[in-house]
């Protein structure tokens, strides 16, 4: 049982979509979400177990069918694959905690599509193929498809005919890459092609390189990297609560996959075709966090405020990446959980606070008293220091070790005021969402029932994990940094997952 | 045959690229079509052109790489769901939205340019 731990991560939620689909759970809404949740919980504990078990006896390859890579197909549970998938467990948790107080309602097909979700987006962390990394990511993007038009309504599906639309051409995209760097190469494992990329000739080098910067274009898109971020604002403000809090973590599969492909394959050991992608990503990485900046200053309400938000956080990930040093990737770590689960915590505080003030919704206007100003009130403060990084939460510490990261770097000189000056931008946009939401009201509150218990435990248990990962920074800060020099070592992050007579 | 099979793929991808980038939802799914179309051929093409040899080892030793076809065969299947879904959407959104603009509303200009010609919204 232990020695196929790497794939119950995918397998998991893939029986469990299948098993809600079946009449003796699919027939009753409480069967559903007692399944779900019992099997997400499930999920969690198995993340727990593939994280200490990868960090007790290392990197543990899952041969499929005994097809021996290169060849066949495997799934790779390192240090930051094992890391990204508990991420993702636990704040699938807490979305799906927080959509069985009622938000599961507006569809028949909430729970099964939300764990397809998790197949994608688990498989894409552990594969360690890159053909598969694309089959994964659709599976992703379709589940996610239905998810984000769940409940119906114009706006929903305005966003989706865009989002699906530039999902679509990213897709074709991905396949135009893979074609290059298979036709290249001649392999689809990634440690493979991390090896076959050194020993191509010129011609077979520009045909790899366009391969290359096609994917980067492709998880750019994903990511929402800046001239690609333009859908992101419109279809997280227009999705469910619980799904714009699962899609926290969409974004980050994409930096993951920009981080795997061009670190392990077009990284420092690639020869000629060495950090290909960095003298775009770092500028790019800049300006994404620039306008993130300026749209969360802009912001009419609280949803567009956390989705632009998001966009300042994935341009923060996106110079670590850029910066290909392990100290850097490390920060990136370790900023990366704390960003996902706050960004997925305020999604579903935006809609508690929506839910509360009527005709208002989220906007930043005058409305009526909020019936639980308290609760709510302490949350976002809570979420609102985490984002700015604020000390003692966990925001100061991922940006401070950025920035330490880059104290060495002639980029210093960039990296230090853009990111102290959108958190200063973070910290102005939330002040004032804050005030107005909390302060500038009149009248008494609007009748009707208090916010669900369930609701609240759900926002509150992602919001545990700022003070948590501060508790317990000592540990997550070494296993991020021990996962960040995994990546970088070739003969750890490469050579080990091949067979004996690929060594150099 | 290369020069006229990359002909057609490239054919194929401009025109792929230049309906996805018109305004109406019923040529943007038809583009997303030619473009799968081109990928797929451009795909198939990435374990190089071959005649007459098997997609298997035989006994003649004439074989050709198999794996480009097991992904194109994984690309179709998926390309074909991903195209149902998306004319579903388009059709949901000229009920949902009144309108087929991928905007889902007509800019100022062309709806008083169809006013003009005699057309209905």
């Amino acid at each position: 049982m232990i020695s196929h731990l790497p794939i119950l991560p995918v397998f998991l939620p893939l029986l469990a979509g299948v098993f809600l689909l079946l009449p003796p759970i699919q027939n009753s809404i409480q069967r559903q979400r007692l399944f779900a949740l019992a099997l997400c919980g499930a999920i969690v504990v198995v993340a727990v177990l593939l994280l200490l078990k990868s960090q007790v006896s290392g990197t543990m390859v899952y041969v499929l069918g005994d097809w021996q890579p290169p060849f066949g197909i495997v799934l790779v549970a390192d240090r930051l694959a094992t890391l990204m998938v508990l991420l993702t467990a636990v704040l699938a948790f807490g979305a799906l905690l927080y959509a069985c107080a009622g938000d599961d309602l507006g569809g028949r097909f909430f729970h099964p599509l939300f764990m397809f979700q998790l197949m994608g987006i688990n498989g894409a962390f552990l594969t360690g193929d890159i053909f598969n990394l694309f089959v994964f990511f659709e599976v992703l993007l379709i589940a996610s498809y239905g998810l984000l038009i769940h409940g119906g309504g114009k706006h929903k599906t305005r966003a989706g005919l865009h989002y699906v639309t530039l999902n679509l051409i990213g897709s074709t995209l991905f396949l135009f890459a893979l074609g290059m760097l298979y036709g290249t190469t001649g392999t689809l494992n990634i440690a493979d092609m991390a090896v076959k990329v050194t020993r191509l000739d010129e011609a077979e080098r520009a045909l790899a390189k366009a391969g290359g910067m096609l994917l980067l274009v492709v998880f750019g898109l994903k990511a929402a990297m800046l001239p690609l971020h333009f859908w992101l604002p419109r279809t997280y403000s227009a999705a469910v609560a619980p799904v714009a809090a699962l899609f926290a973590v969409m974004t980050k599969v994409g930096v993951y996959s920009i981080l795997r492909i061009h670190t392990v394959i077009f990284g420092a050991g690639a020869g000629e075709l060495a950090n290909i992608a960095m003298p775009w990503l770092w500028p790019l990485a800049l300006l994404t966090i620039v306008i993130g900046a300026i749209g969360a200053l802009a912001s009419p309400g609280l949803r567009a405020l956390t989705a632009n938000l998001v966009i300042v956080s994935v341009g923060t990930l996106l110079i670590a990446v850029a910066l290909q040093s392990p100290e850097a990737t490390a920060a990136a770590m370790y900023y990366m959980v704390h960003t996902t689960l706050i960004s997925g915590a305020l999604f579903l505080l935006a809609d508690l606070i929506w839910e509360q003030r009527g005709k208002a919704e989220d906007r930043f206007v005058m409305a009526r008293r909020m019936r639980q100003p308290v609760a709510v009130g302490i949350a976002f403060f809570i979420a609102a220091m985490a984002v700015v990084g604020l000390p003692p939460l966990s925001g100061f510490v991922g940006k401070l070790m950025l920035l330490q990261s880059t104290v060495e770097w002639p980029q210093a000189g960039w990296v230090w005021p853009l990111i102290l000056l959108s958190g200063l931008a973070a910290l102005i946009a939330l002040s004032r969402a804050g005030t107005s939401l909390f302060w500038r009201c009149h009248g008494d509150p609007l009748p009707g029932e208090p916010i669900a218990g369930i609701k609240l435990t759900a926002v509150y248990l992602l919001l545990a994990a700022s003070p948590l990962l501060v508790v317990f920074g000592g540990p997550v800060v070494d296993y991020s940094q021990a996962a960040a020099d995994q990546l970088h070592d070739r003969s750890q992050s490469v050579y080990s997952l091949l067979p004996e007579d690929y060594q150099p | 045959m290369e020069a006229v099979y990359a002909f057609c793929v490239g054919l194929l991808t401009a025109c792929g690229i230049f309906l996805t980038l018109r305004a109406r939802t019923f040529s943007v799914v038809i583009g997303i079509t030619l473009l799968s179309y081109a990928v797929n051929l451009f795909l198939f093409s990435s374990g190089r052109l071959k005649l007459e040899s098997a997609a298997v080892l035989n006994e003649s030793g004439v074989y050709t790489d198999p794996l480009p076809q097991a992904l194109v065969l994984t690309a179709i299947v998926i390309g074909f769901a991903m195209t149902a879904f998306v004319v579903i959407l388009a059709m949901r959104g000229r009920a949902d939205l009144g309108n087929d603009h991928v905007d889902g509303r007509i800019p100022a200009k062309e709806s008083a340019m169809q006013r003009h010609r005699g057309y209905k919204s």
